[in-house]
């Protein structure tokens, strides 16, 4: 939301600045919590941590190049996608039960939450402001092209576009399409061409 | 929310920050070591009781953080008064954290599951169904977009957890889950493009044989 934006551009903890309102009230809720012992503060320092460091869209992104370097790999991956990415090491709540849907030169897929904002956090990590937000979880559905313009690169009008709308525990991950010309890459290599957005199915790549 | 039109620009940010303050860290942190014990579904519709022109101004970690503080009242695990304060009140009652320090890394690393055991699935792959037209005062994950909608069936995905049930206390009612492919012509009529479809995940108490 223009809102989100205008927040974070204003607001951000700076140190110098005096502390906002919600950044107050929620030391206090924090305070409280600790007090009546409903939370470990370590234990919460330890979530935040998981959540800054230890997922994020690079353990997709080693799903997708072993997925395009591995064609074992992708069949088991199409199959059976929470078995497939625990393989890597990667599970956890929300991707309970993975599915990967695949991009070909036919199908673009696009991935949104209408309802809230579900998201594989386990090989995504926590969502981008734009895709919990409402102008995105409104329009995903009904303009998916219009959308995926948006970010940069419109979908051809003789490829089918296909809207994965995550209304269960289901939670789906795009396999985008290998690029072309990269025979010779490794499986890192490759992985540092794949993005979030094109694993959220935004954009091509 | 799901094919509303005018709800403003997709606003897209660079090199976006997990989170952009450290508040909302610890609101997402406090949230995942739930305290209220609460399930999951119980927490979207949590939050879905933010009145609408309140929850559209809202940023998402001030949903959470709203939806938490209210919980916590509604569980009698906190006082509005305690929660402005940060301080308990005289004589509460001391509980044990329902997760450890120790215990984070295992619990954020578990493979859980909302599989459970039920009764078989009545439709088979291939099927056309037509989703009822429900209109729950409570939880429901069939969105409004996609009532009395035909579709067919893409994907049976087994027996899930209800939330219409487990969001109101109703214990875990399984129900068999089902991905149901629709064609962005049927949601949105004739000027959509016909190649294109929305595919949701629904519970067979959504669906009829069409």
């Amino acid at each position: 939301m223009a809102h989100d934006h205008h927040d974070h551009e204003h607001d951000h903890d700076h140190g110098q600045e005096p502390p906002s309102d919600m950044a107050l009230r929620v030391k206090a809720l924090e305070s409280l919590l600790v007090e009546k012992g409903l939370v470990d503060p370590a234990a919460l320092d330890a979530i935040v941590d998981h959540f800054e460091h230890k997922v994020g869209p690079r353990n997709g992104a080693r799903v997708v190049a072993k997925a395009w370097s591995d064609p074992a790999y992708k069949a088991r991956l199409l199959e059976d996608a929470s078995a497939a990415i625990a393989e890597l090491g990667y599970a956890g709540g929300q991707g309970e039960h993975m599915v990967v849907v695949e991009n070909t030169a036919a199908v673009r897929n696009l991935v949104v939450c209408t309802l809230c904002s579900c998201y594989p956090w386990p090989v995504l990590g926590l969502p981008p402001v734009w895709y919990k937000s409402a102008p995105y979880r409104s329009r995903a559905v009904i303009d998916p092209r219009g959308v995926i313009a948006e970010f940069g690169t419109p979908v051809a009008d003789d490829v089918e576009v296909r809207v994965w709308d995550s209304t269960a525990e289901i939670r789906y991950l795009v396999l985008p399409q290998r690029p072309p010309e990269t025979e010779g890459l490794d499986e890192a290599a490759l992985a540092a061409l794949v993005t979030r957005d094109g694993m959220i199915g935004t954009r091509p790549l | 929310m799901g094919g509303m039109a005018n709800l403003g620009e997709i606003v897209i940010e660079a090199d976006e920050p997990v989170f952009h303050h450290a508040w909302e860290g610890r609101v997402h942190a406090m949230t995942v070591a739930s305290p209220t014990r609460t399930n999951i579904d119980a927490g979207r519709h949590q939050r879905e009781l933010i009145p609408g022109p309140e929850y559209l101004a809202m940023s998402y970690y001030e949903k959470w953080f709203r939806s938490l503080t209210e919980l916590l009242v509604a569980r009698g695990l906190a006082t509005p008064a305690e929660i402005a304060a940060g301080r308990a009140a005289p004589g509460f009652e001391m509980s044990t954290p329902v997760l450890s320090a120790e215990a984070v890394a295992d619990r954020l690393a578990r493979r859980g599951s909302y599989l459970r055991e039920g009764a078989a699935p009545l439709f088979a792959e291939g099927a056309a169904v037509r989703t009822r037209n429900l209109n729950p005062p409570g939880h429901t994950r069939l969105p409004r977009y996609a009532r009395g909608r035909q579709g067919v069936i893409v994907a049976r995905r087994g027996t899930h957890v209800f939330p219409d049930s487990h969001a109101h206390g109703k214990g875990e009612d399984p129900r068999p889950l089902y991905t149901v492919r629709f064609s962005a012509r049927e949601l949105w009529g004739p000027d959509a493009n016909p190649r294109d479809s929305v595919c949701l995940d629904l519970w067979e108490p959504y669906l009829e044989p069409a």
